[in-house]
């Protein structure tokens, strides 16, 4: 590229339709302004979504894109990536999308491990059809389809991606836009499925749902930020910590004893950490950043390796011998 | 029983003869053997003529216990000769096939010609002295049971031996056994004067060529392979094993130095997805299954008919509804590919009609989705895919072209814009600068793609997506008539599988002096333009399929001709009778 690319050159010409409010912006912002940094030209990156307001978005990437079918954007990209592997393929899917009616696509895109980005808008509710809980509500939820509240448990998309074998799953929050871009930055770079989930707030259907992690207030109290290699430790005046007491985790204040080297601290390799933290539930903060990171052949390399390899001993396919395979007989 | 079917088949290919075989097993793995569930069956038609179907009737009926007689001898011909393996008729499989006095013994097979053979004590006889257990002993009666029939028929076995040569490389001792077994199955056959003399079959006079012999499945898979080398793209299969489709993704999986990606997806839907978007890439993509699988891509193949990108659905069709009977053909998914998405979303829809035209309806298939931009569903059946017949090898140079010509120009470049001709839409896949544009499930403006709730806009696209499938009639070859040009009493009307019982029926109907013809369609969305015309040319017109008269719905919706249903949905094809004595009462009434 002769001029280094900006956030216009990722931005399309159609008009952003979400409400006004909506943390899909701020999703969107980040996005743009990630994109130019990776270096790779707005031809060569792909955008596919499955449906909900979240899948709008690639409507509004100046790149190739495809608004395809709710819940299965995952096949659809995986499809993509395994046939062109020059392509930078990203997944824009909701809680709906992903762990609703794509539920298994979701998991055996992770656990084939194909080199997808996907991005995963949680609202914890389903914003297109008008507020029905989802199956990241929290139990008890009040919507249109669930009077007396859901009774159902909900899934925790971290837990899910960690148990279908993905291997990098990361946090972040729409409206921590530096931490957003960081998280968009380490799930591009890593090769093999990334799977990114967003919080988002859905200020028309379920609006304030992660006030405790973005009140500027009170968020220091609730949001863990996970470094690796770094203790655990949040709140304001970051006195607080994870300490493990036998294999349970439970939260301490430093002082009176308790200093930093007794803490945990974050290993992004680590399966079992990952999924302690992944399991995370107020009372208990909230983590954000990398979960779990793990270098694992990706599907589409694979598959590329093995066509050259057949290619390499067979040699290239000759349309005459295939005509020709079994028992030929000539007749006169 | 599959495998000597298999090897006698080539067998008699090989000597110059037409064939035309019916496999048929349960669908169960391992169903219980001596149970008339538990039979696998294998018939054969070898002739020194031309020959259409594996025969209604067969002679030769090779049984190897009780439950395969009882199940097969209904079909038998009179005076067919019953080659029976009489060890195997105890009281215990006797009867657990159902019967309560042994047939080889209380004359209820008078009218036959029986003969008995104690094939597991030949074959041990022939094995002594090999060390092998009972066990495969007994695993090689079925070569004795080829070699015996092999010199029935006279056929060379030669090519059965190298064939277990290549089979049985690194087990030399189970190779020689079952060499052993084969040539004293011949040599029994010879020797013994069972039989007083073998048949001879002289080879067929057929057209000249190089052949072999194929399956449908096979030539479906190879007709693929070709038409993506032909377009010079990467062919994709995104598929989900069920039979009897199955076979075509495990030999594609073979064909990766011929740039072939397979993809066993999760479930028949991330099949379907996964070949969508292959295409939306630029790649040839497939996707193949059965009915219950189609049911399940419905909603993605509504998607590839709205954001136009080619895709090549194969159905290969079996008896339902729902799990049905696995193994049997059916073509009772005809008006479920015509209609079965929301919205109107109309796709082109190909038939073969034997088991080799599944390369050619294949490679149509892509040639099509690729010049129109469009999913093609392609209907096989399984009878069509298991069955075999020999295959005059096509000239690979004269195949019509695939031409695949991506956009590439950002002026003025627009996803929707139309070739005047086809009505097809620009093939612009990512990676080519300055095209980055948006596709979707949503309206899209006519021209731009964009996002558009614009009531007559919606209208228009849906009018000229259909317009465009409709214009693929332009490009069809006019419908050919078997029988009287000009018209005549009755034609039979069929599509599919049908085609080998319908032809070789009207060719006896004809022969008895009647004035009944044949038309065999190849395209059912779009009919061919002249279809109406000429069934309006006979008197009367019958429309023959496997099904409760779906062609002859559309047949009678499009042309408000008052067509007869001859329709039969057992899980088997109609048998040349079955059809001769429906023809005949059609003309009397
Ligand atoms: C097959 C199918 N079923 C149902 C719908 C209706 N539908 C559209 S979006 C959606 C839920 C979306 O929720 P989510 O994925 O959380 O996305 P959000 O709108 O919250 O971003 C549903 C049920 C559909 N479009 N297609
Ligand atoms: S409904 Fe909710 S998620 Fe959808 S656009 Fe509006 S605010 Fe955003
Ligand atoms: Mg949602």
């Amino acid at each position: 590229m002769a001029t280094a690319l900006t956030r216009k050159d990722f931005a399309s010409d159609q008009e952003v339709r979400w409400c006004p409010g909506c943390g899909d912006y701020a999703i969107l912002a980040a996005v743009q302004k990630a994109m130019p940094e990776f270096g790779i030209p707005p031809e060569k990156c792909v955008f596919i979504s499955g449906i909900g307001c979240s899948s709008r978005f690639p409507y509004y990437m100046n790149t190739y894109g495809f608004h395809t079918i709710h819940g299965r954007a995952p096949a659809i990209a995986s499809g993509l990536k395994i046939s062109r592997p020059d392509l930078d393929v990203w997944v824009v899917t909701g809680d709906g999308d992903a762990l609703s009616i794509g539920g298994n696509h979701l998991i055996h895109v992770l656990r084939r491990n194909v080199d997808l980005n996907i991005l995963l808008f949680n609202n914890r509710i389903y914003g297109l059809t008008k507020g029905q809980y989802s199956p990241t509500s929290e139990r008890g939820k009040i919507t249109k389809s669930t009077p007396v509240g859901s009774i159902d448990f909900p899934f925790n998309p971290i837990t899910v991606a960690l148990g279908a074998h993905a291997t990098f799953v990361a946090r972040s929050i729409d409206v921590e836009q530096k931490h957003l871009g960081e998280m968009l930055k380490r799930a591009h770079a890593h090769r093999g499925a990334s799977f990114l989930e967003i919080l988002q707030n859905c200020n028309i259907f379920n609006d304030g749902a992660f006030n405790d992690l973005t009140d500027k207030a009170i968020k220091a109290e609730h949001q863990l930020v996970l470094e690796h290699g770094k203790p655990l430790i949040f709140g304001k005046n970051r006195d607080r910590g994870i300490r493990l007491n036998g294999l349970r985790p439970e939260v301490v204040t430093l002082g009176n004893g308790v200093t930093e080297n007794d803490l945990l601290v974050h290993d992004e390799t680590n399966l079992g950490l990952a999924f302690m933290l992944g399991n995370f539930e107020p009372p208990m903060p909230t983590p954000v950043g990398v979960f779990y990171c793990e270098s694992r052949p990706a599907y589409d390399a694979e598959a590329a390796k093995q066509i050259e390899m057949v290619t390499a001993k067979q040699g290239k396919g000759d349309l005459n011998k295939l005509l020709r395979g079994g028992d030929t007989w000539t007749v006169n | 029983m599959q495998l000597v079917g298999t090897q006698f088949t080539s067998e008699s290919a090989l000597a110059g003869n037409d064939i035309a075989t019916v496999p048929d097993f349960p669908a169960e793995i391992r169903a219980p053997a001596g149970t008339l569930a538990g039979v696998s069956s294998f018939q054969v038609n070898i002739s020194s003529s031309e020959i259409f179907t594996a025969g209604d009737e067969p002679n030769v009926l090779v049984a190897m216990n009780p439950a395969a007689l009882k199940a097969n001898i209904g079909d038998l011909s009179p005076n067919a000769v019953i080659i029976a393996d009489r060890e195997s008729f105890t009281d215990a499989n006797l009867k657990r096939a159902g019967y309560t006095s042994n047939p080889l013994t209380d004359h209820s097979l008078d009218k036959f010609q029986v003969f008995e053979v104690d094939v597991t004590k030949l074959t041990t006889l022939a094995l002594q002295g090999t060390g092998l257990s009972n066990r495969q002993v007994v695993r090689c009666r079925n070569m004795f049971v080829l070699g015996l029939i092999s010199w029935l028929y006279q056929r060379p076995i030669e090519s059965t031996v190298s064939w277990l040569e290549s089979r049985f490389k690194k087990t030399p001792e189970v190779l020689d056994a079952n060499i052993r077994a084969l040539k004293a199955g011949y040599n029994y056959g010879e020797t013994t004067e069972l039989f007083a003399s073998g048949y001879k079959v002289p080879p067929a006079k057929i057209a000249p060529g190089v052949y072999r012999n194929i399956t449908g499945n096979s030539a479906t898979a190879i007709g693929f392979t070709v038409a993506a080398q032909k377009a010079g793209r990467p062919l994709f299969l995104g598929s989900y094993p069920i039979t009897p489709a199955s076979d075509i993704l495990h030999e594609l999986s073979g064909y990766k130095n011929y740039n072939v990606y397979t993809f066993q997806a999760e479930d028949e839907i991330a099949g379907v997805c996964s070949a969508i978007g292959a295409a939306f890439g630029g790649a040839i993509a497939i996707t193949t299954t059965s009915g219950p699988g189609v049911n399940l891509k419905a909603e993605a193949i509504g998607l590839a008919v709205k954001v136009e990108l080619p895709l090549v659905i194969t159905d290969v069709q079996r008896a339902g509804p729902s799990t049905g009977m696995p193994t049997k053909p059916e073509q009772a998914d005809l008006l479920m590919a015509l209609f079965g998405r929301h919205g109107e979303a109309p796709l082109p829809i190909i038939a073969a009609s034997t088991p080799a035209d599944c390369f050619e309806c294949a490679y149509e298939a892509v040639r099509i989705a690729v010049k129109y931009m469009t999913p093609v569903i392609l209907l096989t059946d399984g009878a069509l895919a298991n069955g075999a017949e020999p295959w005059l090898l096509p000239d690979l140079s004269k195949l019509p072209p695939i031409k695949v010509e991506f956009a590439t120009n950002p002026d003025g470049f627009m996803p929707y814009a139309r070739d005047e001709e086809t009505l097809s839409r620009p093939w612009a896949v990512p990676g080519t600068p300055g095209l980055m544009h948006r596709v979707g499930g949503l309206t899209g403006e006519h021209l731009t793609g964009n996002v558009s709730y614009s009531p007559s806009n919606h209208e228009m696209m849906i009018r000229l997506r259909a317009r465009k499938i409709a214009g693929i009639a332009r490009e069809m070859k006019p419908l050919e008539i078997f029988g009287d040009q000009e018209g005549g009493d009755i034609v039979v009307l069929g599509w599919g599988s049908t085609f080998g019982p319908i032809r070789e029926a009207v060719k006896q109907t004809r022969a008895a002096g009647k004035k009944v013809s044949h038309i065999h369609l190849r395209y059912l969305n779009p009919l061919p333009k002249d279809l109406g015309e000429k069934l309006r040319r006979f008197k009367k017109a019958m429309v023959a399929e496997m099904n409760l008269g779906q062609l002859l719905k559309l047949v009678r919706a499009d042309y408000l001709i008052d067509a007869i249903g001859c329709n039969k949905v057992q899980g088997r094809p109609f048998k040349v009778s079955e059809l001769v004595s429906r023809i005949s009462r059609a003309l009397e009434d």
